[in-house]
């Protein structure tokens, strides 16, 4: 492998690794965990890449972001151009370096990191997206006006994403959120110590420069429908982005008492409504001492380490398989650990026991072992009979899967849904069963990730462009 | 920015205000009601429509100030703006010719009532409104009720005006002169609707409430407001707000209401103990 190089190259074999606020004082703060690296950490992490021919990263890209080109430029300390290389297939950078999973995307193909730890291609993405934010953001091309009208329901990265790739061909784009802000899960879901929502902005900000519309207090499905939007007021296309903001819960008794939260709302109190500040900010939130967060993806550890933060002494992540099938980034597992989070693997509950007020005093839960691998290929949870303990919490957070929100489907007349509520939707073009109207992200997928909606939302926008303008090959 | 253009105090802690929100208005349905937020900071606060009128583009909502968002929100005058208001949300009113329907509003609840009793009285039924208070004083639009339904009947706790007693008493007499009632519909304080639908399940008359759950999105998103109907879990902002009173878990749906009653009793204090917090634009405190 050394063989192929050029021989001056020498192998640099761990990550540059990623300032960050220590645990013990992180876990008492809503302040950005990773710090970012600094000028001359990220010229030294890009300088680590091989720039082999076939540029397997890629590969492992949602967006197809040309990741040799950008980190070259990196490594010449040229950020503005290295920025320009991302944004050529990926609308919001800042957001992606932060919340991807990339040991799974990107760096899970690296060459480098077969031997030793991939490129920190992540952190230095996310460096040069500070840089450009920094700089006060980049001036951006967009083409004439095409004289076209498009809807976007919901502002979360899919629709984002789809609206300035749209806005930037020329069309008049309209963004319909429900919030009262614009970022979807972005600003309600994941929380500040891990996107802070000043980046978010800053990319609603990039977008409204592009010559957006952002409409916020606007339920799509109740003041207006799809159909309205595409008859009566104009549009000629709409993109449905409206992702999963339907929390499940385990269906088990006892799960309506107090103190027993979705991870939807517990984050959307915390993150959207600042309930830490409170009382300084209006929204008030209940963590008692001993918190057990039920589920083990990303909004689950989420949720556990917003519970530390918020005050709890005891945050417990408790979770049906064992470590090895969390679905959550490492990173964030590790994160969460170090914090003081603790796991219950192969545990689950099987009751929520209250008191006379209906307050959440334990949580009745039994054992599991692993058995065949299941239709996910993960090996499947099977419950040990007779192995019930009770677990002392006081606060429960269901954070076990969202489904799809039924508003806007159930309002849009010739629009397919599967047996689960998800909009039907071309996977190579985001078209839907209804003409003019597309669809991408969790609304479509279920609940996945940020840079597979945003991949979406791009996908989707390619082929509203040719709807929309089909003679123009400019795209 | 949704501006208040106009302002009415119909009792010491009760007030009126017409909000400019033509989108909200252009679909607004008996039975229905609105998020709004006062300031940058705030919380999200749900209230039951009370009238709307499409050509005004207005939504009308009456609150009584109970804790420190509706005491913000009633320091506001005509003309002044609050920052978010989004709705309409939850499923309107079920509204058909039942033949005769009986309205049942109590204290606040005597608003969203109103645009309900208007509707069934347009679709073809007789109604019967029943409006009760704790006083004269706090007893409002009589004159309203009065035009919307076919018959109305007043109560105050105290006797201060109408009938000496409670909304349940007059609703009592009022089953059993009207054999044959189709529906009621009872919107009011917890407790009230929970004594109408334990009287109208001995006489078997179908009774619909509207829960005021504690909410944060008000799209389902969130599940804050999930009640308990008929064993199974239902959101309020989505599935409802009006759901079967005979179905509902009423013990539950009280003890989640209070949940945060010592939080909001600190946030109250604070606010009533800071200096400016009745600043001209009603937008101060501490910022």
């Amino acid at each position: 492998m050394a063989g192929k190089m050029q021989p001056k190259k020498t192998i640099v074999s761990k990550k540059n690794p990623m300032p960050a606020q220590d645990p013990c004082q992180r876990s008492k703060n809503f302040d950005e965990v990773a710090l970012g690296y600094q000028e001359d950490t990220v010229i030294a992490e890009a300088k680590r890449c091989l720039d082999c021919k076939n540029a397997p990263c890629r590969q492992g890209c949602p967006v197809e972001v040309d990741i040799p080109a950008f980190i070259k430029l990196a490594a010449q300390g040229d950020f503005g151009g290295a920025i320009q290389k991302i944004k050529e297939t990926n609308a919001m950078p800042a957001i992606c370096g932060r919340v991807c999973p990339q040991e799974s995307q990107c760096e899970k193909f690296c060459t480098l990191g077969k031997k030793h730890e991939p490129v920190a291609i992540g952190r230095i993405e996310r460096f040069c997206a500070d840089w450009e934010l920094a700089s006060g953001g980049l001036a951006q091309k967009v083409a004439p006006p095409t004289g076209k009208k498009v809807a976007i329901v919901g502002s979360g990265p899919a629709g984002l994403t789809c609206a300035a790739d749209l806005a930037k061909a020329g069309h008049k784009v309209t963004v319909f959120e429900a919030l009262h802000v614009a970022g979807g899960v972005l600003m309600y879901g994941i929380p500040e110590f891990r996107l802070p929502k000043q980046v978010v902005q800053a990319e609603v900000e990039n977008l409204k420069k592009l010559g957006v519309e952002i409409k916020v207090n606007a339920v799509v499905g109740k003041f207006t429908t799809v159909d309205e939007l595409l008859n009566g007021a104009g549009f000629n296309a709409v993109f449905i982005g409206t992702g999963a903001g339907l929390p499940y819960f385990m269906k088990i008794p006892g799960e309506n008492a107090c103190g027993v939260y979705s991870a939807n709302e517990f984050l959307t109190r915390t993150n959207l409504m600042k309930a830490y500040r409170y009382p300084e900010n209006d929204t008030p939130i209940r963590v008692g001492k001993k918190v057990a967060v039920l589920g083990g993806g990303n909004v689950a550890m989420d949720s556990a380490r917003t519970a530390l933060r918020l005050g709890a002494e005891e945050s417990w992540i408790v979770y049906r398989r064992s470590a090895n099938e969390l679905p959550a980034r490492h990173e964030e597992v590790e994160h969460a650990a170090e914090e003081g989070v603790k796991f219950a693997f192969l545990t689950s509950p099987t009751r929520i026991i209250y008191d006379d007020n209906y307050w959440v005093t334990g949580m009745e839960c039994l054992r599991y072992e692993l058995g065949e691998p299941d239709s996910s290929g993960r090996r499947s949870p099977v419950p040990i009979p007779g192995t019930e303990f009770v677990m002392d919490v006081d606060t429960v957070v269901v954070a076990i899967g969202q489904g799809p929100n039924p508003l806007v489907p159930r309002t849009t007349s010739g629009l397919n849904v599967n047996k689960k509520g998800n909009i039907v939707a071309e996977p190579a073009t985001g078209a839907t069963s209804k003409p003019g109207v597309y669809a991408g992200g969790d609304i479509v997928t279920g609940a996945a990730t940020v840079i597979l909606a945003m991949g979406a939302g791009r996908t989707a926008a390619k082929a509203m462009q040719s709807y929309l303008s089909p003679g123009d090959q400019s795209r | 920015m949704y501006r208040i253009i106009k302002k009415e105090v119909l009792a010491p802690t009760l007030s009126l205000i017409e909000i400019q929100a033509p989108l909200v208005a252009g679909k607004a349905k008996a039975g229905q009601f609105i998020i709004l937020r006062v300031e940058e900071g705030g919380e999200r606060i749900p209230l039951t429509i009370a009238d709307f009128d499409r050509e005004k583009g207005t939504i009308t909502c009456v609150f009584q100030e109970v804790g420190k968002t509706t005491k913000q929100l009633g320091t506001l005058e005509e003309g002044d703006g609050i920052e978010d208001f989004v709705g309409p949300l939850g499923l309107p009113t079920h509204i058909k010719d039942y033949g005769s329907v009986v309205c049942v509003g109590g204290g606040v609840g005597v608003a969203p009532i109103y645009p309900i009793a208007r509707a069934m009285k347009e679709a073809g039924n007789e109604v019967i409104g029943i409006i009760g208070a704790r006083n004269k004083e706090i007893l409002f639009w009589e004159d309203r009720m009065r035009a919307a339904c076919t018959e109305l009947r007043v109560a105050t706790d105290d006797g201060s005006y109408g009938r000496h007693g409670f909304v349940t008493d007059l609703l009592k007499e009022a089953i059993e002169e009207k054999k044959g009632l189709g529906l009621c519909i009872a919107i009011g304080p917890l407790p009230m609707m929970r004594a109408v639908t334990n009287l109208t399940r001995e006489y078997g008359l179908k009774t619909m409430v509207s829960l005021n759950s504690i909410m944060v999105d008000g799209t389902g998103m969130c599940g804050c407001c999930r009640v308990t109907v008929g064993g199974e879990t239902k959101f309020a902002c989505v599935d409802g707000p009006e759901f079967d009173g005979h179905l509902v878990d009423f013990e539950e749906m009280a003890r989640r209401s209070v949940i945060y009653k010592p939080m909001e009793q600190l946030a109250l204090e604070r606010y009533l103990n800071e200096p400016e917090h009745k600043c001209c634009c009603g937008r101060g405190g501490g910022k």
